[in-house]
């Protein structure tokens, strides 16, 4: 359980580093390791498959997605940046002092338990997972083939060139 | 519920709320729609936690695995239509900045 | 064999199908219209001649809160396809808003039918993802920037209800309706409560209710005329409202949420009335009058009791119509005339005749002036509300229909009645792609209405039996 701790912490840290980054190809880099973190925990918790999902997916695609959009919009040149890093820096010292607060709170009315037991796993989840997204939840499967053609209506229609009109 | 339980639920709880703070914080704070986007990827990444966290606890692994696949497969849509309308306002407008739009209308 | 194409299942799989044939590359993009069309017409008819209560093949259920939901969903989308082939001029974009209907299609048929909270949350993410999509459609700076908003105040409402499935599996081990209901009856305190009031935030701003309803307005306003009906009408019944009535229906929050949803509901009635008169838009201004409607069917289920339901599913079947039909009659003056602005419009009854009395029909539908289907609906919210023992929010109920009428009859008399402004001499009256939904939506608003006896016996009573 120390262990997962330490990769929460790092998650946080990451995710706190990707709102604070100086440039947005940093910001979504860091996304991308707090996305990896959550894998790791994910796979910790006995979830490889949602594990795989989330490291090639959500750290893999997602930011292939966002370092692509990145790329399209023209960047800033150094002073802007800078000048926009500074802007951003009062805009968001709130949330490094709101972080401290929740945190506090949350210890004082919460007990932590320095270090918590693991469930004992369960027979096999693999096999469980399987059964119960293919024959259980078939209606979420269907789901996600409906959501994948809306997304291509969406990419077809919106990151169609101008017409020069 | 056992002793070990409930004191395991804060545990993951309270890092759910950390990213939840830094995410929604993120969101209406920012200027940039890719910077917005930054953000809601993180609220996602705390919802992911949350389910398997709750999935762990009760020892309903499976469930919460496909759950989180699902809604992996689902933000992963949602974020690349962000992306084509962030894309297609950038060709019109030249500019990324959020309160440019905003100053348009009360 | 039969089983597997039994109604629920055609609902959302006719659709797809439909989309799918149409983009093969077989040269039947021409059909996308045709089945489109065909298919709404399908789902009302089946809605009102065939028995509901079937089980589909993923345990999808039509009981009679979905079958009148279905019969809202194949109406308002019949009326924005018809509506979007006369008034789309563009050929790839007419056939882009086919397919995008048909796929909200998909998502909000699946998602009345669904007894998952899980399931419901996929279907709700298609229909806000079709929805984001149509509204960006033409790819203008409005448009996008609404779609964007929309998206953002979905995604934030999303994480909200995903949390609170995740609340619930944690108390509950399940994530179906019944099972979760089940165990709140058990005990529901700590946990539940949390992701009762998560949850049913995570509604209020997919529904648009005051204070989370800053995207609405920009939304409906910059999408395609066609695309404001089927938003107005009801997609944002379905993803917001229609899961609370699920929600409640089944006794998954008990009572708690009540106060809640009685104080959202009446601020949503009063500020959206309040807005709604300011307004210099036509389609802000029907934006501002959804809250305000969104709000009467907050307030009724607030009441937690089985009328309240009842009241609340009427009036969203009324609100789906006479909206659409104002929505469509909007249409017809901004292809007409040229602008929404209200202020430069003026005197076009003389020259639009159908689409002014039309207009009247649905606006005094709204206010709730008796025999229309409006005064019906509001009638059962209101008698829901005193019987309950809420007497001063049935008072603002009825104060704020005075209210409605005030701001609809200065929109009425700013656009079609008076002398024609000067410039608008050429404007003649909308063609038949937009007669046809208008003429329709006025018979219902008023057969609804005059049929009031029938409609309680076959759709309204039988949805009390919970």
């Amino acid at each position: 359980m120390t262990i997962n701790l330490i990769i929460m912490l790092f998650m946080v840290a990451a995710a706190l580093w990707a709102v604070l980054a100086r440039t947005l190809l940093k910001g979504s880099i860091a996304l991308a390791i707090a996305s990896a973190a959550l894998a790791l925990l994910i796979f910790r918790m006995n979830g490889p498959l949602a594990a795989v999902f989330e490291l090639s997916v959500c750290a893999g695609l997602i930011t292939v997605i966002f370092i692509s959009t990145i790329s399209l919009v023209q960047p800033f040149t150094p002073q802007e940046v800078a000048a926009r890093y500074a802007a951003r820096f009062k805009r968001f010292w709130p949330l490094l002092v709101l972080l401290a607060v929740v945190t506090v709170i949350c210890l004082k009315c919460w007990t932590f338990p320095a270090c918590g037991q693991a469930l004992p796993e369960s027979a096999d989840v693999m096999a469980l997972t399987r059964d119960l997204l293919w024959k259980a939840r078939q209606m979420d499967l269907f789901g996600q083939v409906v959501m994948l053609l809306a997304g291509v209506f969406g990419v077809v229609i919106l990151f169609k060139e101008e017409n020069p009109s | 519920m056992n002793g070990e339980f409930s004191s395991l639920v804060p545990f993951f709880g309270f890092f759910a709320i950390l990213l939840f703070v830094i995410g929604l914080y993120c969101v209406v704070m920012s200027r940039n729609f890719i910077r917005v986007l930054i953000g809601l990827e993180i609220l996602t990444k705390g919802v992911t936690l949350l389910i398997i966290a709750a999935g762990y606890l009760t020892g309903k692994v499976a469930l919460a695995q496909t759950l989180a696949i699902t809604l992996i497969v689902l933000e992963v849509v949602v974020v690349a239509v962000a992306a084509g309308i962030v894309i297609a306002v950038y060709r019109r407008n030249n500019s990324l900045d959020v309160t440019q739009l905003r100053k348009l209308k009360g | 064999m039969k089983e597997a194409m039994n109604l629920p299942n055609q609902l959302i799989l006719l659709p797809l199908l439909a989309v799918v044939v149409v983009n093969l590359p077989l040269g039947l993009r021409w059909a996308a219209m045709l089945g489109g069309v065909f298919f709404s017409i399908y789902q009302m008819w089946t809605m009102v001649f065939l028995p509901p209560l079937e089980t589909g093949f993923f345990d999808l259920q039509i009981d009679g809160l979905s079958r009148v939901l279905l019969l809202s969903i194949g109406l308002v989308a019949f009326v924005s396809i018809l509506a979007a082939r006369g008034t789309i001029r563009d050929k790839r974009e007419r056939f882009y808003f086919y397919n995008l209907v048909l796929l909200a299609m998909v998502g909000m048929n699946g998602l009345v039918m669904v007894r998952d909270l899980f399931s419901l949350y996929v279907f709700i993410e298609i229909t806000s993802v079709a929805s984001f999509i149509l509204i960006a459609l033409r790819r203008e700076l409005d448009g996008l920037e609404g779609a964007f908003k929309y998206l953002i105040m979905s995604a934030v409402a999303t994480a909200m209800m995903l949390s609170a499935v995740a609340l619930l599996l944690l108390a509950t081990g399940e994530t179906s309706f019944a099972k979760v209901a089940e165990q709140m009856r058990l005990g529901g305190s700590g946990l539940p409560v949390l992701a009762a009031g998560l949850f049913v935030a995570g509604l209020l701003i997919k529904a648009g209710s005051v204070p989370f309803h800053g995207w609405l307005p920009d939304a409906y306003m910059a999408a395609p005329n066609a695309a404001s009906i089927l938003l107005g009408g009801i997609v944002t019944k379905t993803t917001g409202v229609y899961a609370l009535i699920r929600l409640m229906q089944d006794g998954m929050f008990g009572t708690g949420m009540s106060p809640v949803l009685l104080l959202a509901g009446a601020v949503s009635i009063v500020a959206g009335a309040l807005a709604a008169l300011g307004q210099r838009d036509f389609k802000r201004m029907l934006a501002y009058s959804s809250i305000s409607q969104v709000g009467y069917i907050v307030l009724s289920l607030g009441t937690g009791t089985a009328l309240g339901v009842v009241g609340a599913v009427f009036h969203l079947f009324n609100h789906a119509v006479f909206k659409s039909l104002l929505f469509v009659n909007a249409t017809a003056v901004e292809d007409r005339a040229g602008t929404r602005d209200m202020n430069q419009l003026g005197g076009l009854a003389a020259r639009m005749p159908v689409t002014g009395f039309a207009s009247v029909v649905a606006l005094l539908s709204t206010a709730g002036v008796p025999p229309l289907a409006g005064f019906w609906s509001k009638l059962v919210i209101i008698v829901a509300l005193y019987k309950s023992g809420h007497p001063v929010y049935a008072a603002v109920a009825v104060l704020a229909s005075l209210l409605t009428l005030a701001y609809f009859l200065s929109m009425q008399r700013r656009v079609f009645f008076g002398k024609l402004r000067e410039g608008l001499e050429g404007v003649k009256e909308a063609g038949w792609y937009v007669l046809v939904p208008t003429l329709a939506l006025t018979l219902i608003t008023m057969g609804v209405g005059v049929l009031i006896p029938w409609m309680f016996g076959s759709f309204v009573l039988p949805m009390e039996k919970f």
